[in-house]
């Protein structure tokens, strides 16, 4: 069965405050990175599976994002599918 | 009273609610493991405890929201049976899709823990029926991740079907609408970021909780 490698991405939504992003903001700026706008801060998921085709490894990724990964009320999330392992 | 307590790894107050309930209230306490999918026999109520249920990983209640122990608790909760949430067994309902919202980081990023005044809002909930609006409360709250949220839509929803039913009388944390707690529509799903069990008794600091969870009682005998 082929193998695939996989980034899901969660971050709050973007009218959902982030506490922990403005404090993060907040130290970058005291250190003189005066340029930096906003930070959010979220998580990437790193995730192996194996899977027929990229479709249907795409397709269940997806189901797990929706489902349990990202919580909809407060979170969005994207999915990167990498290349397929040999 | 027959109550089940769910026991999820890292969640630490389940002992508390076994204590309050048993040792205050007097009421029989059955602890569910949170691998079980089937409860063990009619219980009279369910009650998800406070505390770090697997980990907070990934975020607070997500992975105890779809444990096996959540789709017997869904059924009871659809019988009409009452199922309280308790800090993180709030954060556990709202995960699992059975309690409207969600709950994320503090406002001000610390952990709050203090003795927190409340104002009943609704009295929508067997927990809650024999207060009247406005009535205060005072229970001990304890957590780094009790930030209300919901969308405008969803609030008005809320607020049209009497839903909320605690209120922060000083917002600790930047719930929106200073929410402390929130039922289901049909009232007999109660969540809320403050712990009751742990003002069961004058020793511990007050009995504010007690009342609130003496509640179920009068509703199980006017029902």
């Amino acid at each position: 069965m082929p193998r695939f490698h996989a980034t899901v991405r969660v971050g709050l939504r973007p009218s959902v405050l982030d506490p922990a992003g403005e404090a993060v903001c907040a130290a970058a700026q005291r250190l003189g990175h005066g340029a930096i706008q906003s930070i959010r801060i979220g998580k990437a998921i790193e995730i192996r599976l194996e899977a027929p085709d990229a479709a249907t490894a795409r397709q269940q990724l997806e189901a797990l994002s929706a489902q349990l990964l990202a919580n909809p009320v407060m979170e969005t999330w994207s999915l990167e599918l990498h290349n397929r392992e040999v | 009273m027959d109550v089940g307590v769910a026991v999820f790894p890292g969640a630490n107050c389940d002992r508390d609610v076994g204590w309050a309930l048993a040792g205050c209230l007097g009421w029989r306490v059955t602890f569910l493991w949170h691998q079980d999918a089937t409860l063990p026999r009619k219980l009279d109520a369910l009650v998800l405890p406070g505390g770090f249920s697997y980990g907070d990983y990934l975020r607070c209640g997500a992975i105890a929201g779809s444990a096996p122990l959540l789709g017997a608790v869904a059924d009871f909760a659809a019988m009409g049976g009452p199922v309280l949430g308790i800090c993180n067994g709030f954060q556990v309902l709202t995960e699992a899709g059975l309690l409207p919202g969600g709950l994320i980081r503090n406002r001000g990023l610390h952990f709050v823990c203090r003795d927190q005044r409340l104002q009943v809002a609704s009295r929508h909930s067997p927990w809650l029926h024999h207060f009247a609006p406005g009535d205060a409360l005072t229970l001990p709250i304890a957590h780094g991740e009790g930030c209300y949220h919901i969308d405008p839509p969803g609030l008005r929803q809320l607020e049209d079907h009497d839903q909320i039913a605690l209120r922060y009388l000083d917002n600790p944390n930047g719930s929106v609408g200073h929410i402390a707690g929130v039922s289901n529509k049909a009232g007999n799903i109660l969540g809320l970021m403050p712990h009751p069990e742990r003002a069961c008794d004058q020793a511990t600091g007050g009995t504010d909780g007690q009342a609130l969870l003496r509640g179920l009682e009068r509703w199980t005998d006017l029902s």
